[in-house]
């Protein structure tokens, strides 16, 4: 009984954690070739076009969306104890701290990492990878190593203009829209926002941006099985990195924010 | 030059080769048949490493490959050029990209000179004109002439082709063979090729090895597969559906 109780869940934990064992291989791999030259520049350039830029738009629209939700929440909500000058804080704190790097990162898996296990994943399945190396062309240097330093670096940038725009979002709903002073929201914005929180946000956003191309990478890379293993490869990489995301977030919160 | 040793592969508990043996001296040009599923292709990918035996050694100028680092497996594959049987075309990129792939990455040369050298490569397979097209624009037939220019591109030493006339017409296809046959003449290049084309694996092999059931069942020339008395090569060459070699859904 025991014995077949451990057996069970020695079966449900071997899968993921021999994924977790590849993917670590995979980390490994890339940090090696990210510091061994030749350095593929151009590709690394195109990738953070890719996931930058081309996200852009969607990460707008979920900021400044999120910030005028987070000001009309908080105001109506805070306005009960009397605290309505407090909205500033609680936008700006939510977002720099919080919202920011996690919807960015939630949004760039969605497009960015589908976009690339569709993409390895395709070309591990019509021998592309093959090709690659029959060419003397290491894959994971040449396909790998871009994506996860745009990952890494972009996803950071991308968290500055969320926190920016959302903060302007929250203004336009407290001022604008329900008349709050200007000089007051902005005052409580400044006030108890720290460099460090801003910091430490971007620190998660650069981890999340790793971590969602390093996992997408993985799913790709070692597709197997045609159009359908693609799409299972695909879908894969936006579950996991979802979660890696959520769960990653609570530990990076509890040990940077002290 | 290419010696494989009692390679023996097997993937998820299929067992595909099973002892297989074969060597090719400098220069030869090696033709290997087989029925469909026989590890043809596995076999190929063993000898430029991207399959690893389960059991056996391959060695290319006399090095393990097994023995060869990242970097060091590296150095040798740029002496190999590979047609893959489904062409493997990169398709992020147009077609003179793709023939110009290795010469772009592993040589000094400029964009415009990759350009030209990759637009000769793709007249000597008949595809003038191409150069600017993306694969998802070309035929079936037409990739493989551009996986084929890929793969001479930078005049290797050794050339691996998988099925290179495989959905060509007949004319196309012996314009290959001929391309093939220069490539041995004028760059003494050593050569496995993969084909079910009887007609034209007597026109470019030296030597014929027939792939069967994981092992190599026979080797010899082009004239002594032709007058074999070995029934299983005999049905192959023939192509019979009748014989030794049990066909699914042919039930006798
Ligand atoms: N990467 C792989 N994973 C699992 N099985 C594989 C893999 N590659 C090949 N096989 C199996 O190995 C066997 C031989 O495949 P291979 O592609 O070498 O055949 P082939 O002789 O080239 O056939 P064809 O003439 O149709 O191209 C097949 O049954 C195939 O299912
Ligand atoms: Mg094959």
């Amino acid at each position: 009984m025991l014995i077949k109780l451990i057996e069970a869940i020695g079966a449900f934990i071997e899968k993921p954690a021999e994924g977790i064992g590849r993917c670590m291989l995979l980390l490994y791999s890339v940090l090696k070739h990210i510091v061994k030259p030749p350095f593929e520049i151009r590709n690394i350039f195109k990738q953070m076009l890719e996931i930058g830029v081309n996200s852009l738009p969607v990460v707008l629209v979920t900021a400044i969306f999120t910030g005028m939700v987070l000001a009309l929440q908080s105001y109506t909500g805070f306005k009960r104890f009397g605290a309505e000058g407090l909205v500033g804080s609680v936008v700006a704190l939510s977002m720099t701290r919080e919202l920011g790097p996690v919807l960015s990162a939630l949004i760039v898996t969605g497009r960015a990492g589908a976009a690339m296990a569709a993409e390895l994943g395709t070309m591990r399945v019509t021998e592309q990878i093959d090709a690659l190396e029959t060419l003397a062309t290491n894959p994971v240097k040449y396909l790998i190593v871009p994506r996860f330093l745009s990952g890494a670096i972009m996803l950071p940038a991308l968290t500055v203009v969320t926190d920016i725009i959302g903060i302007m979002g929250g203004y336009f709903v407290t001022v604008i829209l329900l008349g709050a002073s200007s000089k007051a929201y902005l005052r409580a914005t400044w006030d108890f926002l720290k460099q460090q929180d801003i910091y430490n946000g971007l620190t998660k956003a650069c981890f999340f941006g790793a971590a969602f191309a390093l996992i997408s990478c993985y799913k790709g890379f070692y597709a197997k099985g045609g159009a359908e293993g693609v799409g299972r490869a695909t879908t894969g990489a936006v579950v996991v990195s979802s979660m890696t995301i959520l769960i990653s977030d609570y530990f990076l919160s509890a040990w940077l924010f002290k | 030059m290419i010696e494989l040793i009692d390679i023996h592969k097997s993937f998820e508990g299929k067992d595909v080769l099973l002892g297989v043996n074969l060597k090719v001296e400098k220069g030869e040009s090696v033709v290997v048949i087989g029925g469909s599923g026989s590890g043809k292709s596995v076999l190929l990918k063993h000898i430029i490493g991207l399959l690893k035996p389960d059991r056996g050694t391959v060695t290319v100028n006399s090095t393990d490959l097994s023995t060869l680092d990242e970097d060091g497996l590296n150095e040798l594959r740029k002496k190999f050029g590979m047609l893959f049987q489904s062409s493997a075309l990169f398709d992020s990129m147009k077609v003179w990209e793709n023939v110009g792939f290795g010469l772009k990455r592993h040589t000094r040369l400029s964009d415009p000179e990759v350009k030209d050298m990759a637009v000769q490569k793709l007249k000597m397979v008949g595809l003038s004109g191409a150069e600017d097209l993306m694969p998802s624009e070309l035929s079936g037939g037409m990739r493989k002439r551009v996986g084929l220019a890929r793969a001479i591109a930078m005049e290797p030493e050794i050339l691996l082709y998988d099925e290179p006339t495989t959905g060509l017409d007949p004319i196309m296809a012996d314009a290959i063979d001929e391309l093939i046959i220069k490539m041995r003449e004028e760059l003494k290049v050593t050569s496995v090729a993969i084909t079910h084309d009887m007609k034209s694996a007597y026109k470019i092999a030296d030597t014929i090895a027939m792939l069967y059931n994981g092992v190599i069942i026979l080797t010899g020339t082009p004239e002594e597969i032709k007058n074999t008395s070995d029934p299983v090569v005999r049905q192959f060459i023939e192509g019979r559906a009748v014989g030794p070699i049990v066909v699914e859904g042919m039930g006798r």
